[in-house]
C-alpha cells in the first residue's frame, strides 16, 4: 500500500513526463512531497495561470499532453485562464489541482471553490476524486483523453484526504472507454469524393490549421501539397506548417492575414479545410465562401463540420491518415495556371523608412528571423505584436507558437519557457507588447531560477496597440483606458532580474541588438521603441 | 449562427441521450445547452434497465441546423453512449402531471366525468380541492388543462416528455 499522493506520482512517471510546471499550496502538498522523491522535474513559476501556458508550450513541442498543478480555490481558479486558453486551441493539458477534504467540501472553507464546476465549459473532461483507488484509472483515462481525438485539458481536482489515503497501485495498462472512441480512420467514400473533387479542381486551396500540428502531420500536409501541386494557406494556428518561402505557401488568410492569402482564398473554387476550425477571425465571410466555392471539411471533431460553414464533402477523422490516404489516391496534378496567378499578386510591403527616434517593428521582425537559427521557436503574444510577427517573422524549420482562439494576453513568455524545456536543442524567443508583458513580467524570475536562455523581444509603445487601433478606427479615435501609464524601465527591470537587455530607438541599433541577441548564451531581452500609431497590417 | 438564417423551419424536436450514470453528467449536458444557446423545453432524466447507464429525454425548439449541433455537442461529451434525434411520426410520447385545482364538493362529478372522458385519476381530495394525475402526450396535456382551468388551478406540476419509439426499434438500433 501506498499513499495515494505517491500514486499521483506514479502514475505521471508511468506516463513518461519528465517535467512538469505549478505552485503549491495547502492543500496539493501531500503530492508535492511525493513528487520531490521523483526524478520529475518541478518548474515553480510565479503565477498559476503561467504554470499552465508553460504546459502548453511544452505539450506543443513534445506533440504529448504536459502536467501543471495548482492548490485549491486561489491556485485552481488562477489556472482557469490557461485552461481556457489550452481549451481554445486544443492543447492536450493535465490540470492537477488540490481540493479541500472530503468532508468539508460545500462547507464553504478556507481555499475551497468548486473547481470542476467554474472549469466546465473548457475542459475536455474533469474529475473530482472521491475514491482513492480509482486514482490510476482516472490518470491513465486522463491522459488519454487529454491527447486523443482532438485535444483538450483534462481536469483532475484531487481532495488532501484523498491524496493521504494508502492504496494499492496498479496502473492500468490498457484503456477502453465504452463512450469515448474518436474517429481516426476516413470513411473510404469521402476520401473518394474528395479525390474527385481534387482532379475535378482547376482552384484548389488548401487552408491548414492548428489541427495538423495535433496530427502530427505537416509533412503529410506538405507531401499531398506538393504531389498534387495544390497552393495552401494557413490559420494562424497552422502557421509554421510549411517555411515561410515554401514555394505552394501564401501565408496566413483572415482579417489580420496577408492579402495574397485572401485573394488565394477568394479566388479559389475548391477549399479544402485541414484542422482548421473556420473561426471568425480567419473565415471572416464564411457563408460567401459556401455559397461560391466547394468546401471540403477535414475534422478529427464531427462537431466542428458543418458548424461555421457549410460543407459539401465532410470528412472526418484523424488528417495524419487522412492526408497520406488523399496523397496516395492523387496522381500529380498540374495547377501551373492558378500558381502563377497567385504568384503575381503582391504584397503589401512595409514600408522601409522609419519614425526618427523609433523602430519599424515589422522590419525588425524580418531581419531578426533571418539572423535566427533554422529550427527556432517563436512565440507571439496577443496583439498587434502578434499580428507583426505571424506576418513578417520568417519560419525556416521552426515553430511558430501563440494563443489563437482565446487570445490570451501573457501567454508568451510562460509559452515559451515550456517550448525551451521541451527542447533545449531550439532557440526560443518571445515576442510580446509592453501591454502583455506587465501580465507575465514575473515570470523571468522563472527563467533566471531555471536558467533559461529565453530571448524576449518587448514591441513598446506605451499604450494597448490593438485596441487603440480599434479605437481609432471604430471608436472616433476616442482613445480609452489603452495608455500604459507607469510602466517601468523594461531593461532596467530585466537587469534588475540579471538578465542582460538593451534598448532600441533606431534601425542602427536594432541591427545591433539582432546580433546580441544571437550571440548571446543566456536569456536576453530587447526593448523595441514603436511608433505609437503604428498600424497591425 | 450564421449557416442557420437560411432554414428557420422551427419545430420541436424530440432527443433521446443515454449517457453514464455518474456524479456530474447532468450538469455537463444542462451546461451544454446554455453555453452554445439552445431553447429547451423540456428535460426528463432517468436510470435505464442498466444501472449504470441514464437516459434522457430532451424536447427542443430550433431549426435543422440547431438539431444537428445539439446531436454533435451531445455525442461530443465524454460521458454520451448514444444520441437519437426521434421523428415525430416515430415516437410515443408520455409526460406525466399532476393539477391541484379548486372544486366545491358540488362540481366534483362535473370533474370526475372530464378526468374519466380524458383519462385523469383524481388522486387526493379535500373539501376545497382535488388533485388529479395525468398522464398523455403534451397536446393532451395542453386540452386537458383547457378543460379544468375554469375551477381555478392552484398548482400544477409535470415531468417533462419522455420517449420511446414505435415498433420493434430501439435507441440502440
Amino acid at each position: 500500500m501506498i499513499k495515494a499522493a505517491e500514486a499521483m506520482v506514479k502514475c505521471l512517471e508511468k506516463e513518461g513526463i519528465k517535467v512538469v510546471f505549478g505552485y503549491p499550496g495547502a492543500a496539493i502538498c501531500p503530492f508535492y512531497d511525493m513528487l520531490s522523491k521523483s526524478d520529475i522535474k518541478h518548474v515553480l513559476v510565479r503565477h498559476e495561470a503561467n504554470a499552465g501556458h508553460a504546459a502548453s508550450g511544452y505539450s506543443r513541442i513534445t506533440n504529448k499532453p504536459a502536467v501543471c498543478i495548482a492548490t485549491s480555490g486561489p491556485g485552481a481558479t488562477n489556472l482557469l485562464t490557461a485552461i481556457a486558453t489550452a481549451y481554445a486551441d486544443s492543447i492536450p493539458l493535465i490540470a492537477i489541482t488540490g481540493q479541500v477534504s472530503t468532508d468539508q467540501i460545500g462547507c464553504d472553507v478556507f481555499q475551497e471553490v468548486d473547481i470542476t464546476g467554474s472549469a466546465e465549459p473548457f475542459v475536455k473532461y474533469s474529475y473530482l476524486v472521491k475514491n482513492a483507488k480509482e486514482l490510476p484509472k482516472i490518470f491513465k483515462e486522463a491522459f488519454y483523453i487529454a491527447g486523443s481525438g482532438r485535444p483538450g485539458p483534462v481536469l483532475i481536482d484531487v481532495p488532501v484526504d484523498i491524496q493521504n489515503t494508502l492504496i494499492d497501485f496498479d496502473y492500468p495498462e490498457t484503456i477502453d472507454m465504452r463512450t469515448y472512441k474518436p474517429t481516426l480512420k476516413g470513411n473510404s467514400l469521402q476520401i473518394k469524393r474528395v479525390c474527385e473533387a481534387l482532379k475535378a479542381s482547376q482552384r484548389p486551396l488548401i487552408c491548414a490549421g492548428g489541427g495538423v500540428f495535433a496530427s502530427n502531420a505537416s509533412a503529410e500536409l506538405k507531401a499531398l501539397a506538393e504531389k498534387a501541386s495544390i497552393p495552401a494557406v494557413s490559420t494562424m494556428m497552422g502557421l509554421s506548417l510549411f517555411p515561410t518561402d515554401h514555394p505552394l505557401y501564401f501565408g496566413m488568410l483572415g482579417m489580420h492575414g496577408v492579402k495574397t492569402a485572401n485573394s488565394a482564398v477568394s479566388k479559389c473554387d475548391t477549399l479544402i479545410l485541414v484542422g482548421a476550425r473556420v473561426g471568425d477571425r480567419a473565415v471572416t465571410s464564411p457563408n460567401f465562401l459556401a455559397e461560391t466555392k466547394k468546401i471540403i471539411h477535414i475534422d478529427i471533431d464531427p462537431a466542428e463540420i458543418g458548424k461555421n460553414i457549410k460543407t459539401d464533402i465532410p470528412l472526418v477523422g484523424d488528417c495524419k491518415n487522412i492526408l497520406s490516404q488523399l496523397s496516395e489516391c492523387l496522381d500529380s496534378l498540374n495547377h501551373d495556371e492558378w500558381l502563377a496567378e497567385l504568384r503575381e499578386i503582391r504584397n503589401n510591403e512595409p514600408k522601409e523608412d522609419e519614425t526618427q527616434g523609433f523602430v519599424n517593428p515589422k522590419m525588425f521582425l524580418r531581419k531578426l528571423s533571418e539572423a535566427m537559427p533554422d529550427n527556432t521557436v517563436c512565440v507571439a503574444d496577443v496583439g498587434q505584436n502578434q499580428i507583426w510577427t505571424c506576418n513578417n517573422f520568417k519560419i525556416k524549420k521552426g515553430r511558430f507558437l501563440t494563443s489563437g482562439g482565446m487570445g490570451t494576453m501573457g501567454y508568451s513568455i510562460p509559452c515559451a519557457i515550456g517550448a525551451k524545456l521541451a527542447d533545449m536543442s531550439s532557440e526560443v524567443i518571445a515576442i510580446c507588447g509592453d501591454g502583455s508583458f506587465q501580465m507575465q513580467m514575473m515570470e523571468l524570475a522563472t527563467i533566471v531560477q531555471e536558467n533559461l536562455p529565453v530571448k524576449i523581444i518587448i514591441m513598446r509603445n506605451n499604450r494597448l496597440g490593438m485596441v487603440r487601433e480599434l479605437q481609432t478606427n471604430k471608436y472616433e479615435g476616442n482613445q480609452v483606458a489603452v495608455h500604459l501609464k507607469g510602466s517601468p524601465d523594461f531593461v532596467a527591470l530585466a537587469k534588475a532580474y540579471g538578465i542582460p537587455a538593451e534598448r532600441v530607438s533606431s534601425k542602427e541599433e536594432a541591427d545591433e541588438a539582432v546580433r546580441h541577441v544571437i550571440s548571446a548564451d543566456g536569456p536576453y531581452l530587447i526593448e523595441c521603441n514603436v511608433y505609437k500609431y503604428e498600424t497591425s497590417l | 449562427m450564421s449557416v442557420s438564417k437560411k432554414e428557420k423551419l422551427y419545430m420541436k424536436h424530440t432527443i433521446s441521450v443515454l449517457v453514464e450514470n455518474h456524479a456530474g453528467v447532468l450538469s455537463r449536458v444542462s451546461g451544454l445547452f446554455s453555453r452554445r444557446g439552445f431553447n429547451i423545453d423540456s428535460l426528463a432524466v432517468g436510470v435505464t434497465d442498466d444501472p449504470a447507464v441514464s437516459r434522457i429525454t430532451i424536447v427542443a425548439d430550433g431549426d435543422e441546423y440547431m438539431v444537428e449541433q445539439l446531436e454533435k455537442q451531445l455525442n461530443k461529451l465524454i460521458d454520451t453512449l448514444k444520441v437519437k434525434a426521434l421523428a415525430e411520426n416515430e415516437l410515443l410520447s408520455r409526460e406525466l402531471q399532476l393539477i391541484k385545482i379548486s372544486c366545491t364538493p358540488a362540481q366534483r362529478s362535473e370533474v370526475l366525468t372530464i378526468c374519466e372522458i380524458m383519462g385523469a385519476k383524481i388522486i387526493d381530495i379535500s373539501t376545497a380541492t382535488l388533485t388529479i394525475e395525468i398522464s398523455d402526450t403534451t397536446a393532451h396535456l395542453a386540452r386537458f388543462e383547457e378543460l379544468i382551468k375554469p375551477y381555478g388551478i392552484k398548482e400544477i406540476v409535470r415531468t417533462g416528455v419522455i420517449a420511446i419509439q414505435k415498433g420493434s426499434d430501439t435507441i440502440k438500433k
